[in-house]
């Protein structure tokens, strides 16, 4: 059994990474969040051309003709660089919407009664006539809400997936923020990470990082709708507690909007709403267990 | 990424299937666990038939994802577990494997495979549990003997084990991760006292072992004398990393029948036991990846599983503890009626965040070790 990234899959995924610190590392993050609403058109286009949109195109329709596997990968890295605009939206159009591939059109998509980043996108999928905006939450991602009965299905499985992908980076990255405070900051004569206390809310935020990514890598391989179900469920759970117990992690600092760990909070948010209640993944699991065939 | 086995991998499971299809049914009926001599009988006649179907070494000498198909194909076969040959098969033969003499090899790993010793496990003592570098238990040479007086507890199978993986502090000046040597004692040895103790279950699942100047070879010493916490350090990997495979299966399984379960008694038409149930199966579904994951691992470096096997038991060992609560909802009153078959479960399951290192000593392993925080309070 060989359930681990090839040398290909991590060379993809270190590529993404260096990319995205390239063209986003912190500065460009928090001119992002000083100017809400706006998307970097020519990062958009830099991200098609690497290839992000049309990771899963075949060749023959120039695309570079990989698998959901590779496509996880990727969605992780951006989900830990905190990337803003409707990534998996275009992802999904690239070879059915003109220019999504290559980045030059931005494609929006309704899901889980919201459509992100509608007043910069080319392309809305899906019936988002009469969306009301909200103030979102999350300064990086604009919000409309779609008042249609329609729209509570369960979304497409791979925008599931892909959206469980992002959230895995963010949990990735908050687990680590917080294990590198508690490795440098002082109090008591040590780091804080040398209490137990501390400590524990690290260990926490590791098993629930890996329990996510198994589940997620898993879902990716075998694209069954379940896995992917049940990898939404735990991906959800680890970005959103990962990144509380960073917040705590950091004390009074975690509380300021100079700290990043907000940002991942809210992101995950945003996230676990994209794809419709929670709820209805777990009523899609439970129904599973009264199957004869398991 | 791939989670495929190769033809030849399926080629096993296919004819284990099949073996285990044809001998499970002529088992004789399982012992009460209050049966100890009982016990052992029926776990050592388990043994032998897998010795002599071929079956017996899949724990030591099969690839990583042999023994994973070995262990997922017995259990949703319902065959008999581990049991009263744990400690020889998992913990005691693969540290005399990996650090015996070809002498010591030859006198221990054959009856442990045919199933004719049992061994137990003699670490924890009753002031040093998970900080078992605080053993106190005494062993000085006395010409090609070393004498130990003191004392071990939650010695699973002590009462039926015909060995006990012991460590001794041989050098009480050293620092106390050195001056400590791991010694193969027979149990039926002058001045080795069993004193059963029963747990919350109301079972007597392990036991005090009491040491009054016991005489044991020199002979017996696995490894160098004094290097006794290396030696340890290769048991513990071991353990913490495939103990729990065939168990992850059992979950599954209980899992599915809660949910006919609620569907019979009605529970089933309240969403949040829906809900809770839903997200078990997302829970355990995960568990089972996990561990096809560390399986891989060890497979793609070789050697003994690595510290993945803490990330697995903390999330484990509360999941399993959960999963009975879950089922004492949908049992409602009947879940206080010990002779329901999941309230036993519930009792036994409480130990699975206790035994072999508490969540809290996983979590500092996995802060530190993984994480890389400062040791400390």
């Amino acid at each position: 059994m060989r359930f681990q990234p090839t040398d290909d899959q991590r060379a993809l995924r270190a590529g993404v990474r260096g990319l995205l610190q390239r063209r986003f590392g912190r500065g460009a993050l928090r001119a992002a969040v000083d100017r809400p609403g706006a998307l970097d058109r020519g990062l958009w286009r830099e991200l098609g051309e690497a290839g992000f949109f049309a990771l899963r195109l075949p060749e023959a329709d120039g695309g570079v003709g990989l698998g959901l596997p590779e496509a996880v990968l990727a969605f992780e890295e951006a989900g830990r660089a905190l990337l803003p605009g409707p990534l998996v939206a275009t992802h999904l159009a690239a070879g059915q919407v003109p220019g999504a591939a290559s980045g030059q059109t931005v494609v929006t998509a309704v899901y889980g009664g919201l459509v992100e980043w509608l007043g910069e996108a080319d392309v809305v999928r899906g019936d988002a006539t009469g969306a009301l905006p909200l103030t979102s939450v999350d300064p990086m991602t604009p919000l409309h809400r779609v008042v249609r009965a329609a729209e509570d299905r369960l979304p497409d499985p791979v925008a599931v997936l892909l959206t469980a992908a992002e959230q895995l980076g963010g949990a990735a990255r908050t687990c680590e923020l917080a294990a590198e405070h508690a490795r440098v900051r002082e109090q008591f004569g040590q780091p804080i990470g040398a209490f137990q206390a501390v400590k524990h809310l690290c260990a926490e935020s590791l098993v629930r990082v890996e329990t996510a990514r198994v589940a997620v890598y898993a879902a990716a391989i075998t694209a069954d709708p379940l896995d992917i179900a049940a990898a939404r469920l735990l991906a959800d759970e680890a970005a959103v507690r990962c990144a509380r117990d960073c917040l705590q992690v950091h004390g009074g600092m975690g509380f300021t909007w100079e700290a990043e760990v907000h940002l991942y909070l809210k992101r995950a948010w945003v996230r676990a709403q994209r794809m419709g209640s929670s709820a209805e993944s777990e009523e899609k699991l439970a129904g599973e267990l009264l199957s004869e065939v398991r | 990424m791939d989670l495929s086995c190769t033809p030849e991998e399926e080629e096993f499971r296919a004819r284990l299937r099949e073996w285990l299809a044809e001998v499970l049914p002529t088992l004789p009926p399982k012992p009460s666990p209050d049966d100890w001599p009982g016990r052992r009988a029926y776990d050592l006649g388990w043994q032998r038939m897998l010795y002599d179907a071929g079956y017996a070494d899949v724990h030591w000498d099969a690839s990583p994802t042999v023994r994973l198909i070995f262990l997922e194909e017995a259990e949703k076969a319902g065959a008999p577990y581990v049991g009263a040959n744990f400690v020889g098969l998992l913990h005691a033969g693969p540290t005399i494997a990996a650090e015996g003499t070809p002498g010591q090899r030859e006198r221990w790993l054959p009856p442990i495979l045919r199933g004719d010793e049992v061994w137990c496990q003699g670490f924890s003592e009753p002031d040093a549990g998970s900080d078992l570098a605080a053993l106190r238990t005494r062993a000085w040479r006395d010409g090609d003997d070393y004498v130990v007086s003191g004392s071990k507890i939650w010695t699973s199978h002590a009462e039926v084990a015909d060995w006990c993986e012991l460590l001794v502090r041989t050098d009480p000046g050293a620092p106390k991760h050195r001056g400590i040597t791991w010694l193969a004692m027979p149990m039926d040895a002058p001045g080795v006292t069993v004193r059963s103790l029963r747990t919350l279950a109301g079972s007597e699942e392990f036991a005090e072992v009491f040491l009054d100047e016991v005489r044991v070879p020199v002979a017996n010493r696995i490894g160098a004398e004094n290097d006794g916490w290396r030696v340890t350090m290769v048991t513990l990997s071991f353990e913490r990393g495939t103990a729990f495979v065939g168990e992850v299966v059992a979950c599954r399984r209980v899992l599915g029948e809660l949910a006919r379960q609620a569907l019979a008694n009605g529970r089933w038409d309240d969403p949040s036991l829906r809900r809770r149930l839903g997200q078990l199966n997302a829970e355990f579904r995960a568990l089972w990846r996990l561990t096809q994951w560390n399986v891989s691992e060890a497979e793609r470096k070789g050697g003994a599983p690595g510290v993945g096997g803490s990330v697995f038991k903390l999330r484990y060992s509360h999941a399993r503890q959960e999963l009975y609560d879950a089922a004492a909802e949908v049992l409602g009153p009947e879940s206080l009626d010990l002779g329901r078959p999941w309230v036993l479960d519930r009792l036994s399951s409480l130990s699975y965040t206790i035994a072999a290192g508490t969540s809290q000593i996983q979590r500092n392993i996995v802060a530190e070790r993984i994480l890389g925080l400062p040791k400390g309070r």
